[in-house]
């Protein structure tokens, strides 16, 4: 079509070089076109961080980004955060802690984690919870999303 | 009792699949030629539909097919998902049509549009020209109710659903021969589920010509026999598959999208149709949690022994009936086997008014009853001058109280531990000291607040559950059953029941997860906190026949009787001797290949399961409320539960924590709000809503008293609801004992509480002062 763009990007490590609608947005050219279907979308307006990525290293909410603005770019998504099939520090926390229960925040929140403890490796609690304040969850009073990352951060000493 | 995996923190079964992005739901699968649907909305109140003409939106490149009332079955129906009655007088209310020719709240459904993607389909929507008779509305059940409202529906002149109630003893003449008669009016709002998954389905027809809904539900099987009703179709013909789900909370416990999903892809000559609702429209045109307005009015002796309630409840169903008078009903029971009440005269009426149909929510219409009971205990107590504890203390129930109308039997009850624990949680006597004679801005408070609940609905509604297991070559097995894994964690329980029955450990215990109506044992689904009790029963009466059959086939091998011989750790042991028999693999070997005996193990059950028990806990909270900005925050908080034995305490938690922060939000943040001229919704999205982020939210703790109830596999009770239930009075209460303020309704929101600090004088009120100064 004559109205498609080319967009090239680099998702968890692998190229990929598609046609998009100009107007498409991040999250469903990953869900949609690339089928990175472990991106969830909540609300569609930025409000509950379900869609939650890496983009160039920052966390962003994938609906709310043109995917034109990820030309070039390099995107985690919660597909690229286990070597193989070994886990994350913070995909095995949420395991043994119990941090998911319906699993649809889950992908959001360990996206979110990963870049808080990035940047901030041994967080406290009030830390934690700033750093997941973008991400909302309606299963888990957050208790043991808090036990997971504080968990995963512990176990990277 | 010694259990080897009931009672463990086993592993979620779906752990795995949910931090990894492989778990699939409804919106991460992707037919061939999928199209888009999207919906027509009234934005009047209240309005005839006089005409619609859809011939410029037909006519966009793109769109496939437009669908208005006169396109559809003009069959009413009713979207509960209860199990069917055969019982015409015991059905829920059939007011539904998939679209409607007369609005009756903002967002009503009036027309849908099919198209290649969404942008036409949002192009093709604007198209659509709709002429409306607008008509009066109403948006509080006082209203509706008032002489000259406007009828919602014409077979409910007064717009009224149901006043039916129910009572026991003679409360008139409690009344009159009581030492002191207490009254208080208490109210709560309108809140919603906000599972974080939208309300999602898909449908197409497949090469049989049956129609397939795949759908975010927690009842496939309900919602195939209503999606059925709406389109005139045969049962059989209908096909529902439930894949993983993002919450549900009660919400996808009422068929909402997926008959006009269906009627999508009808209208699209059966190409698959995907119709995704937005956030905006799932505040609006899914189900909320009534709005209540209760008058209690209670006899008590002067030592404070409770003798009679007269309870009024106005519930306000909006536009449509959806679970109806049900809810109202359900609760008025569940408050009963607590507090031993002789008389009790319960008088719920269900109100029709043009506001979004509320319909189930977790803890079913006994989160408001349980706000206004326990504000009021608390209330009453104050009056008398008598401990809120001890006033509770006074007058519990104990084992083998009967109901007097359901007559369900207390068999087990946790309350007087739940509340000494409580107490010993939060430290309450010394945090009393400590707390006395406070001056200043922040004052520290604390409450309390208990609770009563059922597990599932036996005996106002039938509790069939059934589970298939089917024993694999090495000794695993493969469990299948018909309620809904929603988050709750109800697979890894079932799993874990299984395992123990098996002799299993619990990675050997295959659960599926996806319900397929074809092939899934029939279940009403997720509900009620049945899954643990009601199908927990059917699971382990599954196992207990695959374990009669391998004793059988081990029988053969060792010339043993099966009742010497039990199966432990995968093995089948002499029982007097602990000698090992054999595998489990070997007995299942033998059962798919043995030349003359062959027959693979299985066992294909049900469950009708006609008892009920009742569990219990408490709420104990402190609170710290800031006088000069209204702020409540909750610095500890204690649920402590009573639910039998624990099957899996690690999810058990969970529930917990989560229950919890719904009620905090409904007792702190939560409300829908509406243009009161207009009715339109004022806050319908995630961020004028005020869901709790991570930062409103404490440390939620969670504790247990295990009693055993001889009803529940395992002496396990319900859980899932339970914890949403207490702890906004608690909370209510704690700001009452920190500043003397009785709160009557709830979100106690910090301008509501701040403008009444103002009005009752416990801060001054600077803006009269400065008014005053100006004269």
């Amino acid at each position: 079509m004559a109205d498609q763009i080319m967009l090239s990007l680099k998702v968890n490590g692998q190229s990929h070089s598609l046609q998009v609608h100009p107007f498409a947005r991040l999250l469903d050219v990953l869900r949609e076109d690339l089928r990175f279907t472990g991106t969830k979308e909540g609300c569609g307006e930025g409000e509950c961080g379900v869609c939650s990525i890496l983009l160039n290293g920052r966390l962003v909410n994938s609906c709310l980004v043109p995917a034109v603005q990820a030309q070039g770019g390099e995107i985690v998504t919660v597909e690229g955060l286990a070597d193989g099939q070994r886990l994350s520090s913070l995909q095995d926390a949420f395991l043994t802690q119990n941090g998911a229960q319906c699993g649809f925040c889950t992908p959001g929140m360990l996206l979110a984690a990963t870049d808080l403890l990035q940047r901030n490796p041994h967080p406290d609690e009030a830390a934690v919870r700033e750093g997941l304040a973008g991400n909302l969850c309606r299963c888990t009073g957050y208790v043991k999303i808090v036990d997971a990352v504080q968990t995963a951060a512990r176990e990277a000493r | 009792m010694d259990h080897k995996v009931v009672g463990k923190s086993t592993q979620r079964l779906d752990a795995v699949a949910k931090v990894t992005g492989r778990a699939q739901y409804t919106d991460d699968f992707f037919e061939r030629d999928m199209l888009v649907g999207k919906v027509l909305r009234s934005p009047h109140a209240h309005a005839k539909v006089l005409r619609i003409d859809a011939t410029k939106a037909k006519a966009l490149p793109g769109v496939v097919a437009v669908i208005t009332p006169a396109d559809l079955p003009t069959i009413k129906f009713a979207t509960a998902g209860h199990p069917w009655s055969l019982d015409p007088g015991h059905r829920d209310v059939e007011d539904r049509l998939i679209l409607t020719d007369k609005a009756r709240f903002v967002g009503d459904a009036i027309a849908a549009v099919v198209a290649e993607d969404l942008l036409t389909a949002e192009k093709a929507l604007h198209l659509i020209e709709v002429e409306y008779e607008v008509l009066p509305h109403v948006l509080t059940a006082e209203d509706a109710m008032a002489e000259g409202a406007p009828v919602l529906h014409e077979n409910r002149p007064g717009n009224i659903v149901s006043s039916f109630g129910v009572s026991f003893g003679d409360v008139e003449k409690d009344f009159e021969a009581a030492d002191r008669i207490i009254e208080g009016d208490y109210e709560t709002s309108i809140v919603q589920h906000c599972h974080i998954e939208s309300m999602s389905a898909f449908a197409f027809v497949d090469s049989d010509g049956r129609v397939v809904v795949n759908s975010s539900t927690q009842i496939p099987h309900i919602v195939r026999r209503i999606v059925a009703q709406a389109l005139g179709l045969s049962w059989g013909r209908v096909k529902v598959i439930k894949p993983f789900i993002g919450g549900g909370f009660g919400n996808k416990q009422d068929v909402v999208v997926e008959p006009l999903t269906a009627a999508m892809s009808l209208a699209a000559g059966g190409r698959p149709v995907r119709y995704c609702m937005t956030r905006e429209e799932v505040f609006i045109d899914t189900r909320t949690r009534h709005g209540m307005k209760l008058h209690l009015k209670t006899a008590v002796s002067n030592e404070g022994v409770l003798q009679g309630i007269h309870m009024q409840v106005l519930s306000n169903t909006g536009a449509y009936a959806s679970h109806g008078h049900s809810i109202a009903m359900s609760a008025g029971g569940k408050f009963r086997p607590l507090y031993n009440f002789r008389s009790i005269k319960y008088e719920p009426k269900t109100v029709y008014t043009n506001l979004p149909v509320a319909g189930a929510m977790r803890g079913y219409g006994t989160p408001q009853i349980f706000f206004a009971l326990e504000s009021h205990l608390d209330d009453i107590a104050r009056e008398m001058n008598l401990d809120p504890v001890a006033l509770r203390q006074k007058n519990l129930i104990t084992v083998g109280h009967m109901d007097p109308l359901s007559k369900n039997v207390v068999r087990s009850f946790g309350v007087p531990q739940c509340l000494e624990k409580g107490l010993e949680l939060i430290r309450w006597d010394e945090k009393r000291k400590a707390h006395k004679g406070q001056t200043g801005p922040r004052r520290r408070g604390l409450g309390m607040a208990a609770f009563a609940y059922a597990s599932g609905t036996h005996p106002v509604a039938l509790e069939l559950a059934g589970a298939r297991i089917v024993m694999n070559q090495d000794g695993s097995v493969t469990l299948q059953v018909g309620a809904t894994e929603i988050g709750q964690g109800s697979d890894t329980v079932f799993g874990q029941i299984t395992a123990e029955t098996l002799g299993l450990p619990a990675d050997m215990v295959h659960v599926v997860t996806t319900q397929d109506t074809d092939i899934t044992p029939f279940d009403s689904g997720a509900y009620a906190s049945r899954q643990t009790f009601v199908t927990g029963i059917a699971v382990r009466k599954a196992a207990l026949e695959v374990r009669e059959k391998v004793l059988a086939v081990a029988a053969r091998r060792s010339g043993l009787s099966p009742a010497e011989m039990d199966i432990r750790d995968r093995q089948i042991v002499e029982t007097s001797l602990g000698r090992v028999i054999c595998s489990l693999a070997d007995v299942a070997m033998d059962s798919y290949y043995d030349r003359i005996l062959a027959a693979p193990i299985t066992s294909d059950t049900s469950a009708n399961v006609r008892i009920n028990a009742m569990s219990y806990g408490a709420t104990f909270v402190e609170v710290e409320v800031d006088l000069e900005t209204g702020r409540v925050e909750v610095l500890e908080l204690w649920n402590i539960h009573d639910s039998g034995t624990i099957i899996n305490p690690k999810l058990a938690e969970g529930q917990v924590h989560g229950g919890v922060s719904m009620s905090l939000g409904a007792a702190l943040l939560e409300q829908m709000l509406f243009d009161p001229v207009t009715g339109k919704p004022l806050n319908p999205n995630l961020l004028d809503y005020k869901l709790p982020t991570i930062l409103d939210t404490p440390t939620i703790n969670a504790a247990f008293v295990e009693t055993f109830d001889a009803a529940g596999t395992f002496g396990s009770k319900s859980l899932g609801e339970c914890p949403v239930i207490s702890p906004a009075p608690a909370v209510r209460n704690a700001v009452l004992d920190a500043t003397g303020v009785a709160f009557h309704k709830i979100p106690l929101y910090p301008q509501v509480v701040f403008e009444k600090f103002r009005e009752v004088g416990l801060i001054p009120d600077r803006q009269a002062e400065r008014s005053v100064q100006h004269v």
